[in-house]
């Protein structure tokens, strides 16, 4: 078994990104080094996916070293398919970026450190181990906190400087439950972890462990009550950056809170209902948020994070049906959410602001953009036959199966105002008619390519989808099962 | 020797969030400081302070001698002590230019602006 493609999904971007750091005045050079590096990391992906889906589990003990002593990477079919949908939004996002990143910031270092961060991303999902998770985060967090500054804006600032605090104290956090889970168990490796810590002496231990790493999780992923970094920021670098970090940067909490509750505490139900409950909450403050929205990448930075409760639904109720949900709501939501806001950069880009009130009439100026809007947001808001509908319809049905009644209630309310909300830039920017002072530049149309791309492979996702499904329905049945993971980490011990 | 390194760890992270509860951005950032420094002195004490011996594996053995310190969190703690410099650097560089642009310590004159830019 070959870890050819396991390594190059995080070293191909890495790499990348380092060739370029001499040639930081030569914006075509950084321009090609941006595209290489996400080419790679999606061709690594694919193949990866290809891999885990012939020959399972794919196990890599850097260095050599066996499994719980040195550092293990693990792409289980939850990890590669995250990664997958990762890889192809992240390309999307660096593929507009070439056509929107003037030189000034790409001599700054955009497209290096866009490169880190997917190599950071996918070294989050691909690690085996919870230090290893950390100095991921940390890596895909010193890149996002330049990508975010990178620019003039007063607004930006604050935004930076809001997200950079919070999630710094959310890492400090992080590093904390990993001081604990070394001193509990003596080992940092996820599948040593998983068996070790069923064993403890005290309940009480485990516990604390388990709400201090959701704590760092749950601010990560912009989940209730610890959201309130993402739409205070999201909006207010270039919308390149904005598309990138929607695909990308909460899905890495998401997933850290999948390892957390199905393999780490599996025996604790209580750590399964705070999620829940959160799952809940983060749905509903979300999307109330975004319904108070009259700025087009705010309302979507809203939506990011009340679609966050979807997939932490799905990971509370942790039937293999309900985890297959949030496997394919993960996918499906990078695919379309990072779409949305490249349909709002093109606007921004072409009326010079997202501001609704300010823009209106774009369904009888660009026809196009409009479809390619329409079919994401339909998308997002579940509607048949787009790839939101399978991802919620999925969630739901696991939750009726185990009459949780509540939150499939709360899901499917929360779902009319996400449509609502959907509606009301649908009605201000494309069918209203135009403001007074509204101008329309056209900008070119290759700009609209990659999110018109996204929005084809959203649809298809939920049209032709059968293979995903079915692969995300493998990985809900290993997440459910954890003993799969950790035989296969563990496996090489058992012949020794 | 655990005893008062966690009674002095409890006491950082209590001066940490009282830092971090202030509206200055300056308290703010020697909050973080003291956070991260209580993280990493937790980490140091996970596997016991004492006198151990060096864990040095002698020739022909598979495991270091009984009574050995664990390298393991020192080897993290180590990690952990460098990419939270480097992070607080870059925090207080940020926290600099958010002052020049407000003018202004105090985290308030963060508070998002409404309406179109």
């Amino acid at each position: 078994m070959t870890a050819t493609w396991l390594l190059l999904a995080i070293g191909g971007p890495m790499i990348a990104g380092t060739v370029a750091i001499p040639f930081l005045q030569q914006h075509r050079v950084q321009v090609a080094a941006g595209v290489a590096g996400a080419v790679l990391q999606a061709v690594a992906a694919i193949m990866l996916v290809r891999q885990v889906a012939t020959h399972g589990t794919v196990v890599v003990q850097s260095g050599g070293w066996p499994a719980p002593f040195g550092i293990s990477l693990v792409a289980d079919h939850f990890a590669a398919l995250v990664l997958l949908a990762g890889a192809i939004a992240a390309l999307a996002a660096i593929a507009f970026a070439t056509m929107n990143v003037e030189e000034d910031r790409s001599r700054h270092g955009y497209f290096v450190f866009s490169n880190v961060l997917l190599g950071a991303v996918a070294a989050a999902f691909l690690t085996g181990d919870l230090f290893n998770l950390y100095v991921s985060f940390e890596v895909m967090l010193i890149a996002s906190f330049v990508l975010l500054s990178l620019g003039h804006a007063r607004r930006q600032a604050r935004g930076a400087a809001v997200y950079v605090t919070l999630n710094l104290i959310a890492s400090a956090t992080f590093l904390t439950g990993a001081g604990l889970a070394y001193a509990l168990t003596g080992t940092l490796n996820f599948a040593d972890l998983a068996e070790r810590l069923p064993l403890l002496e005290h309940r009480e231990q485990s516990l604390a462990l388990a709400l201090l790493l959701l704590a760092a999780f749950v601010t990560k992923s912009a989940a209730f009550p610890f959201a309130a970094w993402l739409p205070a920021s999201y909006h207010t670098p270039a919308s390149d950056v904005s598309a990138l970090f929607s695909g990308l940067l909460t899905k890495v909490g998401v997933y850290a809170v999948a390892r957390t509750v199905t393999l780490l505490f599996p025996h604790e139900p209580v750590v399964q209902q705070v999620v829940l409950f959160l799952a809940g909450l983060t749905m509903i403050v979300g999307v109330l948020g975004a319904l108070a929205q009259y700025e087009i990448r705010r309302l979507l930075a809203f939506h990011i994070s009340s679609q966050v409760g979807y997939m932490l639904m799905g990971i509370g109720l942790m039937s293999p049906l309900a985890l297959a949900g949030a496997t394919f709501y993960m996918m499906q939501h990078m695919i379309t959410k990072t779409s949305l806001f490249l349909v709002s950069g093109f606007i921004e880009r072409g009326a010079g602001s997202g501001w609704l009130p300010r823009i209106g009439g774009l369904y009888r100026r660009d026809p196009a953009t409009s479809a390619v809007f329409l079919v994401a947001a339909l998308s997002l808001a579940g509607i048949p036959p787009f790839a939101g509908f399978v991802a919620k319809f999925t969630l739901a049905r696991a939750g009726v199966e185990m009459d949780a009644w509540l939150i499939v209630g709360v899901s499917l309310a929360v779902s009319l105002l996400t449509l609502l909300s959907m509606v009301k830039i649908w009605v201000d920017a494309f069918w209203a008619a135009e403001p007074a002072e509204f101008r329309w530049h056209a900008p070119p149309r290759r700009l609209l390519m990659p999110a018109a791309a996204l929005a084809v492979i959203s649809a298809s996702m939920g049209i032709f989808g059968a293979p995903l499904v079915e692969l995300a329905l493998t990985a809900g049945e290993e997440l459910a099962t954890p003993g799969t993971y950790i035989d296969a980490v563990l496996g090489s011990r058992a012949g020794t | 020797m655990e005893g008062p390194l966690a009674i002095a760890i409890g006491v950082l992270f209590g001066c940490a969030v009282y830092l971090l509860l202030q509206r200055s951005r300056g308290q703010a950032i020697i909050g973080l400081a003291l956070l991260s420094s209580a993280a990493n002195l937790f980490i140091f004490v996970a596997a016991g302070v004492g006198n151990g011996l060096a864990p040095l594996v002698h020739a022909g053995e598979y495991l270091p001698p009984e009574g050995a310190a664990d390298p393991v969190p020192q080897a993290l703690v180590l990690t952990a002590i460098v990419i939270g410099f480097g992070l607080l650097a870059f925090f207080i560089t940020l926290s600099y230019r958010v002052y020049r642009i407000t003018g202004s310590d105090d985290l308030d004159a963060l508070a998002d602006e409404d309406g179109p830019q």
